[in-house]
């Protein structure tokens, strides 16, 4: 009788593991995908070390003036003296800390927001960390009562750019909301104002919208109301932004599930309860990663405020680069900017797929 | 009695009036305000009114036109120029966005890992640029680092690259041209009879037949021989150097070249996002079930899996054209005369009627944007699933 003896397994062929096999799997499998990596690995090696070389190997960091930069490379030093300039426009030296306590303050209010989890008054908190910040930002950030004032034309830069931002997303929430809750109701005028008002706004360029706030909206308040160009710039994107955030809840409401409308209504919940206690809380839950979306979409039309003459970030670069002292930097400032935006995109983009994936495990019906 | 007339006022249908009036009430009295401080504030500042503008001298030089312009020519002529401007500017940008994003879009689906994380590179770092600084960058790197025009790029002798722009020759027809264009129509229309020849046999018998050798002698092989058999009626208008610049030839200005260069680098990655989706959107068992069908590779793509991917492709991608079109008004940063540029800039800035020229403006868009949205719906009727 024969026996049979456990045989050892044989190792994989030496064509099918290892880092040549990876090699002939993903990049050499036919012709046609040899031919293109083949290309492509041409083309980076034409962009990358002549990006590499500029931006790092042939840049000057060294504290020099303009002419002893080289002409090779990048001259960040020019970057880092006017970095102030980019972050704070021309607010004065002696009031960064107040900008810095607003951020800090931003900060220490949202780790307190996270910590209360399933406290007793959390919403209350919330509500009234929501409605405290903004006075206490404001204060510090103009002034008043022993705080010097500083007006709003000497805010620049980037910190210009988030309190834009911020502002424009924080205020045309609710206004979003209403228009939302406009489109969807039953009453045909209130439907018919909100659908004509959205279109609008979502047919045409921000740009004109902005023009639109800058020079016409001061025509249509009293003579004596002297308004100020910031503001005039953020009622422009408020106007603008709350279209975009109506569409974006309308697709929250729409998920909602049939029954859940009917359940309320069943209960006896007048209109206004059913649609803050149950729809609202779950439309405003399934919309928030677009809501992330509609902020990144607000940020980059920031940089439209350069166009009626802010100051954000991108325009004082644009206007650094008629500095006398730094002629023919401009590059070096566009790709300092570029640098700076797509690093707050790119991570905000990362944020708003790692909210979708959170919250794409219920409703799925 | 209080009582009564409070479940009265609660009442649905009654509340929901109450509402709608009071709304309507509150912004009409808004609107009266408005358009009452207005009227005072039109008269205070001795602000002209009316569209008499539009027939005013514009009194200024636009550096490229479609139709013929001067600065004799009055405002509303600016008006035309700007607006074919913008839409040369959207049906350029739109073809070149397709087609880098047709490219990059099927590229990070490929097997090539390099390839596909090129493509994915690519659709990271451009989408998370703001478009206007885009467009300001290349602005920048083209006036920073072309040449002056003595010292032009040459290639072939026949194109030139200096800071001014780029130079092609241009051709020019010449008598009996129009000979070509009439077989090229000619050619059209027998292909389309042939088609539709064949397609009719196709569903009478089952037998296929490639049109693949009609196609190409009827749209190419008869306008090139009528093109031929006339002598070649075409001439090539190469640009020369005079003086300090070049003449003669098609040019390109630096400003729409980075208008174009960004417009569509920006959109393509959203159009190639659309294409992916599309396509990763068809489940692979349709796939195999068209394969199992006996169809083959081309068939299945062309009947099978392309008109699902295309179903989910193809709103996205329109809505992108709509941004496109409405991005293109940044081009006022660099100066590229279109229509906000040069009619809300500069004619606003000369005459002041910003009410007029500001709402003259959003129509346009306005226009633009809802035949964009018609054609969707037309669209989306006709990919609907049929029986759903």
């Amino acid at each position: 009788m024969a026996t049979f003896e456990q045989q050892t397994a044989k190792k994989a062929p030496n064509s099918e593991i290892g880092f040549a096999h990876w090699l002939r799997k993903n990049l050499f499998s036919n012709v046609t995908n040899s031919v293109l990596t083949v290309f492509a690995l041409y083309v980076l090696y034409l962009i990358v070390p002549a990006i590499a070389n500029w931006m790092l190997f042939d840049a000057t960091f060294a504290p020099v003036n303009n002419e002893q930069c080289g002409r090779e490379g990048a001259c960040w030093r020019y970057i880092i003296e006017k970095l102030d300039l980019f972050i704070y426009g021309f607010y004065p030296a002696e009031g960064y800390w107040r900008v810095q306590w607003v951020l800090i303050l931003a900060l220490v209010f949202v780790w307190i927001a996270k910590r209360l989890k399933q406290h007793q008054y959390k919403l209350k908190i919330i509500a009234g960390l929501i409605i405290i910040y903004p006075i206490v930002a404001f204060f510090l950030l103009y002034g008043g009562l022993s705080l010097e004032v500083v007006e709003t034309h000497q805010w620049g830069g980037l910190m210009l750019t988030v309190i834009v931002a911020t502002v424009g997303i924080v205020a045309s929430f609710p206004i979003g909301v209403l228009l939302a809750l406009g489109r969807q109701s039953k009453m045909p005028v209130i439907r018919l104002l909100s659908v004509i008002y959205i279109e609008f706004i979502r047919g045409v360029p921000l740009i004109t919208i902005l023009f639109m706030a800058s020079v016409i909206l001061p025509l249509f308040f009293h003579e004596g109301m002297n308004m100020d160009k910031l503001l005039r710039a953020l009622i422009g994107i408020t106007m603008f932004q709350s279209a975009y955030i109506a569409e974006v809840i309308r697709g929250g409401l729409q998920a909602v599930p049939r029954g859940q409308y009917e359940a309320a209504d069943a209960m006896g919940l007048s209109f206004l309860q059913k649609t803050t206690l149950i729809i609202l809380p779950q439309a405003l839950k399934i919309s928030i990663p677009n809501i992330v979306g509609s902020f990144i979409a607000l940020f980059k039309d920031t940089t439209l405020l350069l166009i009626i003459g802010l100051l954000d970030v991108l325009s004082m670069v644009h206007l650094s680069t008629s500095d006398e002292n730094w002629l023919g930097r401009s590059t070096e400032g566009f790709v300092f900017v570029m640098l700076v935006m797509w690093i707050i995109l790119y991570s905000m983009s990362r944020y708003s797929k790692a909210l979708e994936l959170k919250y794409s495990t219920e409703h799925k019906n | 009695m209080i009582r009564r007339l409070l479940s009265f006022l609660y009442k649905n249908e009654v509340s929901a009036y109450l509402i709608q009036l009071l709304t309507f009430g509150a912004i009409a009295y808004v609107f009266y305000q408005a358009i009452d401080n207005l009227i005072i504030n039109i008269e205070n500042r001795g602000i002209r009114t009316g569209f008499d503008f539009l027939s005013l001298e514009s009194g200024f030089d636009i550096a490229e036109y479609l139709i013929d312009y001067s600065s004799s020519s009055s405002n509303l002529r600016v008006f035309y120029v700007g607006l074919l401007n913008t839409i040369l500017v959207s049906f350029v940008g739109i073809a070149f966005a397709s087609l880098i994003g047709l490219m990059v879009g099927i590229a990070r689906l490929s097997n090539n890992w390099l390839i596909a994380k090129l493509a994915g590179g690519y659709i990271e770092l451009f989408r998370n640029i703001p478009i206007l600084l885009q467009i300001l960058f290349w602005y920048n790197l083209a006036l920073t680092s072309f040449p002056h025009p003595k010292r032009s790029f040459e290639l072939f002798d026949s194109i030139f690259i200096n800071l001014r722009g780029i130079y092609l020759p241009k051709p020019i027809a010449a008598e009996g041209f129009i000979w070509v264009l009439g077989a090229l129509v000619v050619g059209v229309v027998l292909r389309i009879l042939v088609k539709r020849h064949f397609n009719k046999r196709h569903d009478e018998t089952g037998v296929e037949t490639s049109t693949f050798v009609y196609s190409f002698l009827l749209l190419i092989g008869l306008p090139v021989a009528v093109y031929f058999m006339l002598g070649a009626p075409l001439h090539l208008d190469y640009p020369a150097l005079k003086g300090f610049n070049f003449k003669g030839g098609i040019s390109l200005s630096p400003e729409f070249l980075s208008l174009i260069l960004a417009l569509s680098i920006y959109t393509a990655t959203y159009i190639a996002e659309a294409i992916r989706s599309g396509i990763e959107s068809v489940s692979q068992g349709q796939k195999e079930a068209a394969l199992a069908m006996g169809l083959t590779q081309k068939q299945s793509l062309k009947l099978v899996l392309l008109p699902q991917a295309l179903r989910v492709s193809i709103p996205p991608i329109i809505n992108q054209y709509l941004n496109l079109a409405k991005n293109s008004s940044l081009a006022t940063a660099i100066g590229y005369p279109e229509l906000t540029s040069v009619f809300t800039g500069t004619v606003l800035n000369q005459v002041g009627q910003a009410l007029e020229i500001v709402f003259m403006t959003m129509m346009v868009y306005l226009t633009i944007s809802l035949g964009i949205s018609l054609i969707l719906n037309i669209v989306n009727r006709r990919m609907r699933i049929k029986g759903q």
